[in-house]
């Protein structure tokens, strides 16, 4: 098991244009599972494959364990990579498959068996051994590659958007096996997603890229409630968190902290009690509702404010479905922020600023 | 009888329905294909059979029926096996090299490199050019007194070749074969090589890239995974080849004439110079004929080929 550090990494694949990474500097945790998270073309991929060995960085150095691999090559890097599309060999068997790696290495071919048979059974694939790769499924194809990759012990796990291929109900329950089979093998594994819900649900913590910058590092919890900039904010939850901008400062509060007047006074359910024993004020909004989804577990409300300075600005607010009430369209009800829940951001930056008084007039 | 949309059938009753006019239309059509198939491959085919039961000579008048007389007269002539010999090897030796060759070439030419462009369309020029012009360039080459490539052997020193005698290639039997294989190699070698970079296309990057992940050094990776993931479409060039060059009697006809001493006579070229040039049409027809059987064959397997082509 090892470490993996990035110094200063760059990868510029057209001379002149912007990088597709620009100086990224991370050190992982020792069997820590860290997960990169960017939109389409933020550079998550790239950074997975130069730390892979795959692509040159333009600069900066990449170290595994402490040893400098910037300029070895990947066989020389002992990690193991699973591929978005899996990348199974199609004229082999699933046992050649996994065996594969441990032939390439040059590992005793007395063990072969023995350690194929160990990961195969670790991924619950034993009875697939002989079968070719287009003889299984989408989630089986998702396995050979994991025991392939597991079968050499490697010190670093690389995963380029394993889940991306499944269907939504077999992602869920894959994402859990993932879960619990890091939990096993305790390896250093890098993560490579567009999906903010599986960057929370797996990462012990989650690096944000966008256009090739490193825009926070963070545990799940820390990028979402304490978002370093206004990329972060908007990238992390579904909807959005609302972001309304005066006096040179952006304000900020996510949907599902934009609560019914009522719910917030105090004595009411334990939510309410936590909320209303944070001690601070509140800030009173007028939320003219436009449309609403109903999402069976939620209802999600659009629409636009009413009076203060923000006068039509859309927001929209996120409601559990414990709460019983009707908020019909094209009617206008008191909703309410409690302040401690507001974050502050530098409308020129981006950048998320302490909190300050704020004046809503 | 049950009718189903999906099927083109004849439309029954009167026939100026719309319906009908189209099916006549469909017909129309597919004629001059038809024809076309019929006069320039099954009319001489038809022919050849017909030739190859009689003694029909050029000039001769009438048709006289003789049965299996040409063909059993054939597997009686030494210059018959000797070409039936010679074809096998001409077909194999050129093949092996043009697989083997095409192979490099394709793998070399899917990697980017300054220059990739121009260094693909010199290597499609061979295929590209009249192979007239081409054997004609190789005849000269390969010439007894002007050959560029003795000019350069004779003054290697550590060859130690003889200045007044260097070697015949086209006028030494087993020179001569040599030479008709590798100017064959080097016609089809284009084909090959742009049949295998659609296959090499054709595989995913990320396969190679996992090798060398899973610790795959260059030899392996050519080896077991790059090879055999191009096997299927190494199979059709290879059938193609077969096809081509069974078949193929121009560079034999341009270079040696069959020569020396018949030791590069191919079979279509030794049914042309019997049939056409010796006039002796029924012998000439047998002869061509034997080419089917084996033709067959190599055609079931490419049909076959082609149905169960699948790269991953």
């Amino acid at each position: 098991m090892a470490v993996v550090e990035t110094r200063g990494l760059t990868k510029v694949f057209k001379q002149g244009e912007l990088g597709a990474v620009n100086n990224v500097n991370l050190l992982t945790q020792e069997g820590e599972f860290l997960v990169f998270l960017g939109p389409s073309g933020s550079g998550k991929t790239t950074l997975l494959r130069m730390i892979a060995g795959l692509e040159t960085p333009t600069a900066g150095e990449i170290l595994i364990g402490g040893q400098d691999v910037t300029h070895l090559s990947p066989r020389e890097r002992r990690i193991a990579m699973v591929f978005q599309s899996y990348a199974l060999y199609p004229h082999l068997s699933v046992y050649n498959n996994i065996a594969f790696p441990l032939k390439a290495q040059k590992v005793p071919k007395e063990q072969h068996r023995q350690k194929v048979e160990w990961a195969a059974g670790l991924l619950g694939i034993g009875k697939l051994l002989h079968r070719k790769p287009r003889e299984l499924s989408g989630g089986e194809r998702q396995r050979v590659a994991l025991a392939r990759a597991i079968v050499r012990e490697p010190t670093v796990f690389l995963l380029d958007e394993p889940l991306s291929n499944l269907d939504a109900k077999l992602r869920a329950s894959a994402r859990e096996e993932l879960e619990e089979f890091h939990d096993r093998i305790k390896t250093t594994t890098i993560y490579v997603t567009h999906d903010q819900v599986e960057a929370m649900a797996l990462g012990d913590r989650v690096v944000v890229l966008h256009q090739g910058v490193v825009r926070q590092i963070g545990t799940p919890r820390e990028v979402y409630d304490e978002p370093a900039d206004t990329f972060v904010a908007t990238f992390l939850g579904s909807p959005p968190m609302n972001l309304l901008e005066a006096d040179g400062v952006i304000v900020g509060f996510r949907p599902e902290r934009f609560f019914p007047a009522g719910l917030l006074a105090p004595g009411g359910s334990p939510a309410e009690t936590k909320l209303a024993s944070q001690g601070g004020t509140r800030v009173p909004l007028r939320f003219h509702v436009e449309h609403s989804e109903y999402l069976g577990a939620e209802r999600i409300l659009y629409g636009i404010l009413e009076g203060t300075r923000f006068r039509d600005k859309p927001v929209c607010a996120r409601i559990s479905s414990n709460i019983l009430e009707i908020y019909a369209p094209k009617t206008t009800y008191d909703f309410a922020v409690p302040e401690p829940e507001l974050k502050f951001f530098d409308a020129q930056t981006g950048k998320r600023i302490p909190p300050r008084p704020f004046s809503w007039q | 009888m049950t009718s189903s949309p999906a099927v083109a059938q004849r439309p029954h009753g009167r026939r100026s329905t719309p319906e009908s006019r189209a099916w006549w239309l469909g017909q129309a059509m597919f004629f001059p294909a038809m024809i076309y198939v019929l006069a320039v491959i099954g009319l001489p085919f038809a022919l050849a059979v017909i030739y190859a039961f009689s003694d029909i000579k050029v000039g001769s008048v009438g048709y006289h029926f003789v049965g299996f007389q040409n063909f059993s007269s054939i597997l009686r002539s030494a210059t018959f096996l000797r070409a039936l010999y010679d074809s096998f090897v001409f077909t194999i030796g050129s093949q092996v090299l043009v697989l083997v060759g095409s192979t490099f070439l394709a793998l070399a030419l899917e990697k980017k490199f300054r220059g990739r462009g121009v260094v693909r369309f010199l290597m499609l020029l061979p295929w590209v050019a009249p192979v007239s012009i081409g054997a004609i360039g190789w005849k000269w080459i390969l010439d007894s007194l002007y050959s560029v490539i003795n000019w350069v052997l004779v003054r290697i020193p550590i060859l130690h070749l003889d200045k007044f005698n260097p070697p015949q290639w086209l006028g030494e039997p087993a020179l001569a074969m040599a030479s008709v294989i590798l100017v064959h190699t080097w016609r089809l070698l284009p084909f090959s090589t742009v049949i295998l970079l659609a296959g090499l296309g054709a595989i995913p990057k990320d396969i190679p890239e996992a090798a060398e992940i899973d610790g795959a050094g260059f030899w392996r990776k050519m080896f077991q995974i790059n090879i055999p993931m191009l096997l299927p479409i190494l199979n059709v060039a290879l059938l193609f080849g077969i096809v081509f060059t069974f078949t193929d009697m121009t560079v034999v006809y341009i270079l040696t004439r069959g020569g020396p001493y018949d030791t590069t006579q191919v079979i279509p070229s030794l049914a042309f110079f019997t049939g056409v040039l010796g006039g002796d049409l029924s012998e000439g027809a047998a002869i061509s004929l034997f080419m089917v059987p084996i033709l067959v064959v190599v055609a079931f397997l490419m049909l076959r080929q082609a149905h169960r082509t699948e790269v991953t």
